[in-house]
């Protein structure tokens, strides 16, 4: 069994701190106190020396991050602090345990991160579905300013209301002022103009729960904990075929046999693992063959994948991968935004033609208009939501390449109504349910 | 509280007022039975200097607000990856078979509407039902009967 240091549900015993008294009374608020000794570029300096990077999917510097915010005086503007709590990611459930679990470390990073960039300013921007989650950081809040530990910094927790293109950055930031949640042209980057056009940085939950913890055991002892590249540890949020879903707190660096079969109890039903998806469903697969890779974000990218916002999705050997592309694609379908074309028809399209191959409609060339419609859709949308649904599908192809095959040189799926994903209905489809669409995939 | 002076509550929290308007299109849906009616939209607007047609264009962006009446119950049922390799559609036909409606539909008395949503964030607790926009977790179909007979006998 791995070792299971824990830094950001530290003190919880597996339950939950949300009584501020008792999170004081496990040392609670020291970092918050020392930070507001320092200044704001040595707690910068701290995190850049811990080597913690942004939890949420891109692994960006958190220090480095606060650090391309410009200071108060060369950018005399109110400066703010955005933490995008819109946690939407398939496979990714880390975020509402933190918030549930540890609502006060989580608190306590915000005031830290604010004091950081020179913030007078916190939004906390949570998904609108996560209504527990929204009263429990509401409580804790009212505790905190009862306690008259704010110092004059306003938090204002701001609810969501359903779109998974609101977890881009700037797409948060559109919808934060009150518009359709539609993601902007970078640059500027929101380091300089962000929220109301001023100075922002937008952190994730999971690193913001991870500021206090850096600032009270020291960077270097922070660093020892990973591997390199990626320092710490990660909450990994576990799903699927397996024994013991749930999120587990565990360095970086541990394999995906340690997580899957060691703490996760292995597939059920003694069947075989056929897929992993390790990183929520924007990340390239991994075969079975692939279980021994490291978690970490250097050793994920040579295997030709991503650690993403580590959501690790287990695969077992009843699931037909056309339908996995299908299901998968009808989530980027039914999220896309609509602003930037080939992500608005191709993630639809994409759909079409996996249908069609699923059905046993396909032809040879359906398989090369399939990639095609991938190639472009890659790197032509002003973000990464298209890019996901591409770069998913194309991995599912590349790694089951014969199971496409079979579909179109059977004529029908392989699986013969026997998949694990087979007959799902979502939400893209129930509304076809009542209007039919009209548009047809070009022969 | 009326909701015009929640709004106006609200709204001082922005440095624009604007940004208030997805929690301000959320308390006129609470306050109009879970839907927005375009008499709702128009407060929003009036309470925020913004036009009903500006309010219908974010309430038709998000998946929370809905622009048509819901049952007294709204059940949503999680199909994304992990749900659906936990047994998700079997939870939904269950549904369907309990309550007599196809899954997308509100049933004939008002009672409920049925759907299949996105990912809930739940993955690890599958399969996950918002009822009420409150998550059920880890439910399978045998569970249904059960929670369909709470929810009328309630």
């Amino acid at each position: 069994m791995p070792e299971r240091p824990q830094i950001v549900f530290a003190g919880t015993n597996g339950g939950a701190v949300t009584e501020i008294a008792e999170y004081e009374a496990g040392g609670g608020f020291a970092a918050l106190r020392k930070a507001r000794t320092m200044a704001p570029d040595e707690v910068i300096a701290e995190l850049e020396a811990s080597g913690l990077r942004g939890r949420g999917g891109a692994f960006f510097p958190t220090g480095r991050k606060w650090a391309f915010v410009p200071k108060p005086d060369q950018l005399p503007k109110p400066h703010y602090l955005v933490v995008n709590a819109d946690e939407s990611e398939p496979g990714t459930f880390k975020d509402r345990e933190i918030m549930l679990r540890v609502p006060f470390r989580f608190l306590e990073g915000c005031l830290i991160a604010a004091h950081a960039i020179s913030s007078q300013h916190v939004f906390v921007y949570i998904r609108g579905e996560y209504e527990q989650e929204f009263e429990v950081l509401r409580d804790s809040l009212d505790a905190i300013r009862k306690a008259h530990l704010l110092d004059g910094v306003t938090v204002v927790l701001h609810r969501g209301a359903g779109a998974y293109i609101c977890g881009e950055e700037t797409a948060l930031l559109e919808s934060l002022e009150g518009k359709r949640g539609q993601p902007r042209t970078k640059p500027p980057f929101p380091a300089i103009a962000g929220l109301y056009a001023a100075p922002t940085a937008v952190n994730n939950v999971e690193s913001i729960a991870t500021v206090a913890p850096v600032l009270e055991m020291g960077a270097e002892e922070y660093a020892k904990l990973g591997v390199e590249n990626s320092t710490g540890t990660r909450v990994f949020s576990l799903s699927g075929d397996v024994v013991n879903p749930g999120n587990y707190e565990l360095p970086h660096g541990i394999t995906l046999r340690e997580l899957v079969y060691d703490v996760g109890g292995g597939v059920p039903g003694g069947r075989d693992l056929k897929a992993i998806i390790p990183g929520g469903s924007s990340t390239p697969v991994l075969t079975a063959a692939e279980i021994d890779t490291p978690l970490d974000f250097t050793s994920l990218v040579q295997a030709g994948s991503s650690i993403g916002s580590a959501g690790v999705i287990v695969i077992d050997d009843r699931c037909c991968m056309v339908q996995l592309g299908i299901r998968v694609s009808q989530f980027y379908e039914h999220e896309s935004c609509g602003k930037c074309t080939p992500c608005r028809v191709g993630t639809r399209w994409l759909t079409q033609i996996l249908q069609k191959i699923e059905e046993g409609r396909a032809s040879q060339p359906d398989l090369d208009l399939l990639l095609s419609v991938c190639d472009r859709i890659l790197g032509k949308c002003l973000c990464p939501l298209g890019d996901s649904d591409a770069i998913a599908v194309l991995s599912y192809v590349d790694r089951f390449r014969d199971e496409f095959q079979a579909h179109v040189d059977l004529g029908r799926c392989p699986f013969g109504g026997g998949s694990s994903l087979e007959g799902i209905l979502a939400p893209s489809a129930m509304h076809d349910r009542h209007a039919p669409r009209t548009t047809r995939v070009p022969a | 509280m009326t909701t015009q002076a929640q709004i106006e509550k609200l709204r001082k929290q922005y440095p624009e007022s604007r940004s208030a308007v997805l929690p301000a299109l959320r308390l006129a849906q609470e306050e109009h039975g879970g839907w927005l009616p375009p008499n709702a939209l128009r407060a929003v607007a009036d309470a925020l200097d913004a036009t009903p047609a500006y309010c219908l264009s974010i309430a038709s962006f998000y998946d929370q607000f809905r622009l048509e009446p819901v049952g007294q119950h709204l059940v949503e049922v999680c199909t994304n990856v992990s749900c659906a390799l936990s047994g998700a559609q079997q939870v939904v036909e269950a549904f369907e078979r309990e309550l007599g409606i196809a899954a997308g539909s509100t049933s004939p008395d008002g009672a409920f509407t049925l759907g299949t949503v996105e990912c809930l964030g739940g993955c690890g607790w599958a399969t996950v039902v918002a009822v009420d926009n409150r998550h059920r977790l880890r439910v399978q179909a045998d569970d249904v009967a059960g929670i369909v007979e709470e929810l009328t006998g309630a």
